[in-house]
């Protein structure tokens, strides 16, 4: 345990635990994007899936547990991510005592450059859908028995589909940068797929914004509606 | 034709600085970058003014003496380009033009445009090396290096450790440089013996010094006059973990 805090001292090691973190978050944003999908096919499906996550695991562990376990270990992995992205920030806040008078950028992309503050409108996004679909408390007819109707209820208000449809954006620009830093912060540079980096970071990062995006925008469209 | 120059004033390590504007600065396209400022120099010593530092040394664009951010770009605007090797016929006449030292806690000002740049040092003399005792040379290609090693292990040994990368990073990281000189003897059989100490001490102890951490931005790629490429950062990134997971 001492060797590792040891390790987690160094900035090096701060990188490698911003990135495995994000590995499993952008896990489940991936999952939570085809799991959402099910929405397209009716409110029995999407219900029935929202069920499912509970009775995973079932019979072999107890109702809504191993949900829990999934929960505490994303809970971690979003500390762990944003307690080392804050002690990076200081470090390198402090690298620069004195700044340009004049300063120019040369390569670095819009996604690199916006990856604090990007995150934290994730984090703002994340709290808000939690208060708005998990908890309900921001919700203005929340229904803890059917969360079609929650999500679909929900969606029906203008500025709510906006602020998603923003945060996932955002969210898209952090994936983008996210992904190809991880495959750099870990080493993962093998000459027969490093060129492979920056598409599959691209890809992904857009498959994950035009799914999420697309729930809003179908039922603002009318396509995925209350029956 | 003529140019106007904001230059950063300095008198010393623990003094206040000011950008100080000199007008009509009179320069021939021909002249290079620090042709430019000898003559700025002549000018201000003629007129009773202490003279602008700035450290260069061999004006060949291979000792990595000379470096200043010019118009907010490490070595000025020219990709692969250091500041002795750039000249003013890049620029055109009437323009202004910024020039500050590399601005970085690990590299505090000397004076003016100078800084001290003996952090590099330490990373290093924290294993950028190879022992081997001293005594006649060894025949050429005695250890056969295959091509490809040979051509990657070279170009990251052109790193000629100005300090353009630190100075470009908006977070103030040393990976680029670091990373060229754990890469360059990490890859030849040569530094396989110390490889993975090599590794450790050298990213150790540029964590020591007031350095940033590395977000990607690949600034430093851009603004590097030998083209160093970021790829040696992942394989120092892995040569780091690997050392790490052996030691423990």
């Amino acid at each position: 345990m001492s060797r590792l805090m040891d390790f987690y001292r160094s900035p090096m090691a701060k990188k490698m635990v911003m990135a495995v973190s994000g590995v499993m978050l952008f896990g489940f944003v991936v999952g939570h994007m085809l799991g959402n999908a099910k929405m397209y096919l009716g409110e029995h499906a999407f219900n029935e899936y929202a069920e499912g996550l509970r009775s995973l695991g079932e019979p072999f562990v107890p109702h809504g547990q191993l949900l829990w376990v999934a929960r505490i270990g994303l809970l971690v992995a979003v500390l762990l991510h944003i307690w080392s992205a804050w002690q990076l920030t200081l470090l390198n806040r402090r690298a620069r005592p004195v700044s340009y008078a004049k300063k120019k950028t040369t390569q670095a992309t819009y996604a690199s450059r916006t990856m604090r503050w990007g995150g934290v409108i994730i984090l703002a996004f994340v709290i808000y859908h939690l208060m708005h679909l998990t908890f309900g408390s921001v919700h203005p007819n929340f229904d803890a028995t059917n969360p079609f109707h929650n999500v679909v209820s929900g969606f029906q208000n203008v500025w709510v589909s906006l602020f998603y449809i923003v945060a996932n954006i955002a969210l898209a620009f952090h994936l983008y940068h996210g992904l190809w830093s991880m495959f750099q912060s870990l080493g993962l540079d093998h000459p027969s797929y490093k060129g492979l980096r920056r598409p599959f970071a691209a890809l992904f990062a857009t498959l994950v914004t035009v799914g999420n995006i697309s729930f809003p925008l179908a039922v603002l469209a009318g396509v995925v509606k209350l029956s | 034709m003529k140019v106007t120059l904001n230059v950063w004033r300095q008198e010393g390590p623990h003094r206040e600085g000011r950008m100080v504007r000199y007008e009509n600065v009179d320069v021939d396209p021909h002249m290079s970058f620090l042709e430019m400022l000898d003559q700025l120099n002549e000018r201000l010593i003629l007129q009773g003014e202490e003279a602008i530092a700035f450290d260069h040394d061999c004006r060949e664009g291979i000792c990595g003496a000379c470096g200043v951010m010019i118009d907010g770009q490490a070595h000025g605007p020219l990709p692969e380009t250091t500041t002795c090797q750039l000249h003013m016929r890049q620029f055109k006449d009437g323009d202004e033009i910024h020039i500050e030292p590399w601005r970085a806690g690990a590299f505090p000002v000397v004076k003016d445009l100078v800084v001290d740049r003996s952090a590099f040092d330490r990373v290093i003399q924290a294993g950028g090396f190879i022992s081997v005792n001293t005594g006649s040379a060894p025949d050429a290609n005695l250890v056969p290096v295959e091509k490809k090693i040979a051509d990657s292990a070279m170009d990251a040994a052109t790193c000629i450790g100005c300090g353009a990368c630190v100075a470009q990073c908006p977070n103030g990281a040393a990976q680029l440089f670091t990373s060229a000189k754990v890469a360059h003897l990490g890859m030849l059989p040569q530094g396989q013996p110390e490889r993975w100490g090599r590794a450790a001490g050298m990213v150790g102890q540029m964590e020591e010094e007031s350095f940033g951490s590395c977000t990607n931005f690949t600034e430093c790629e851009a603004v590097c006059p030998k083209g160093i490429s970021v790829d040696f950062i992942a394989q120092m990134n892995r040569d780091f973990l690997k050392a790490k997971l052996r030691s423990s």
